[in-house]
């Protein structure tokens, strides 16, 4: 029984040693934005000497995450409205918003030649799914949605959309064949390893621009590691990597 | 907003469909567990128990490989006619009938095992048939088995949500169940809606394990 106590105290002063070292970031990315900051951290690093931990989902759920007390320190969102949400409750430091990348979306099959012209492949609907990511919940679904509206489509094409809970699901029902196109995020075909398949790019006029806002948490505020990622964010080492993945960057950064 | 019902019979209709394929597949295979000497058996046995350890991430990420177009479930449901199998209802149940099998082939095959080899004897003594013996006597000697298999294969679908949001596509009607309808809403910040749903999930867990126990200890009574 004594061993047995023993035993327990080593395990709990074990688990509960800290699992990192401070002068680490934690950051909390949405999952469109996942593959860029992969990209980013080793430049990140070299530049700073810093470190990051990265949490990426939906960008609904990290929100949900940083109102019940996740310990994320910057926010890398998918939309405006959670950053603004957040600075709204407290949560984060005012004043520290920007628009770090503007989204585009794209219409992708992972079949190659399948179309040239998207809204012909579109209107011809020679197909039984369309893979969207879900309207309510993530902007490139909701781009998507506006996109087919504009388009006249949306009515037409009820009974083949399928939506994914995230732009990541919806790359993936594209990706598997289940879809045979999916209106997803260009990010996502420009990070993609396999076939190149076939795209057209939406003309960002199509929809409402995809604006996704980066924001400076208060569990960050002390963070020097966390000032010093909002600010490599804004250089032209992070850029470089931003544009290369299809994000719009014409009009360079928007303060909020 | 109006209450949607749709979610709730969609889960309803899903679960009914699933429990009774899975009574018609497992009654056979628990029987043949339950009474079979080859030495693989176990083996058999252990790939019927997976989906209770393994993580419905990789029954829906597998299934959405085998039953895609590039598939070999896929190619068969096309070479059938049936097209492809996700994001539709029937594609649903697949998943299902997978997910809820252990649930219930093994109470059954429980129930066949408890009672062992003497009633089918006496039977055959009486000169019943194999089909006599299995439908007379092993059938409603296993009837505690069916019940809590039917009724944990039901409530176990009605609770699925891991490999329908992977495989469902989330179309209302076909494949929106309350599960995927839940996380919709609690995503969206909608939070009464899921709330409605929720709460309703709750009062029917309980009711429905609640019914269980309370069958369970009658037919218990009644057996001895």
């Amino acid at each position: 029984m004594r061993r047995l106590s023993r035993l327990l105290v080593a395990l709990i002063s074990l688990l509960s040693a800290p699992l990192v070292d401070a002068g680490v970031l934690r950051l909390a990315v949405a999952s469109n934005f996942t593959d860029v900051v992969r990209e980013l951290v080793p430049l990140f690093v070299k530049e700073t000497g810093h470190n990051l931990l990265i949490s990426s989902g939906s960008s609904g759920k990290l929100y949900s995450q940083i109102e019940n007390g996740a310990p994320f320190e910057v926010l890398l969102s998918a939309d405006t409205r959670i950053p603004a949400k957040v600075e709204a409750s407290g949560l984060a430091v005012a004043g520290s918003r920007f628009v770090y990348a503007k989204g585009r979306l794209a219409l992708w099959s992972a079949k190659p030649g399948l179309f040239g012209d998207g809204k012909a492949y579109l209107r011809a609907a020679a197909f039984n799914h369309l893979a969207i990511a879900n309207p309510k919940t993530a902007p490139y679904g909701l781009a998507a949605q506006q996109t087919l509206e504009r388009l006249g489509f949306w009515q037409p094409l009820q009974g083949k959309l399928v939506q994914g809970e995230s732009i990541a699901q919806a790359f993936q029902f594209a990706a598997t064949g289940n879809a045979e196109a999916g209106l997803i995020a260009l990010s996502q075909v420009r990070a993609w390893k396999g076939t190149p398949g076939s795209v057209w790019e939406v003309p960002a006029e199509f929809h409402a621009p995809i604006e996704q806002a980066a924001v400076l948490l208060k569990k960050g505020e002390a963070n020097p590691a966390a000032a010093a990622f909002l600010q490599f964010l804004k250089g032209e080492t992070a850029r470089q990597v931003i544009r290369a993945y299809g994000y719009d960057d014409s009009r360079g950064i928007d303060a909020l | 907003m109006p209450f949607d019902w749709q979610p709730v019979w969609l889960t309803l209709k899903l679960a009914t469909v699933t429990t009774l394929v899975l009574l018609l597949l497992g009654t056979p295979l628990a029987w043949w567990l339950a009474r079979s000497r080859a030495w693989w058996k176990e083996a058999v046995g252990s790939l019927v128990a997976l989906p209770l350890v393994l993580p419905p991430t990789v029954l829906g990420f597998y299934l959405l490989l085998l039953l895609g177009p590039e598939g070999p479930g896929g190619r068969l449901s096309q070479a059938l006619g049936l097209g492809t199998l996700p994001f539709t209802f029937a594609g649903l149940v697949v998943g299902s009938v997978v997910y809820s099998l252990p649930f219930v082939v093994q109470p059954i095959r429980n129930a066949f095992e408890a009672m062992g080899e003497r009633p089918l004897e006496v039977a055959a003594t009486l000169r019943a048939g194999p089909l006599d013996r299995f439908l007379g006597v092993a059938l409603p000697l296993a009837r505690p088995g069916f019940l809590t298999g039917a009724v944990l294969g039901f409530a176990h679908t009605v609770g699925e949500f891991g490999v329908v949001l992977m495989i469902g596509g989330n179309i209302p009607g076909e494949t929106k169940v309350l599960s995927v309808a839940i996380y919709d809403h609690v995503e969206a910040l909608e939070w009464p809606q899921a709330h409605w749903y929720a709460g309703g999930m709750v009062l029917f867990s309980f009711a429905v394990v609640l019914a269980m126990y309370l069958l369970e200890r009658r037919l218990r009574r009644v057996g001895s």
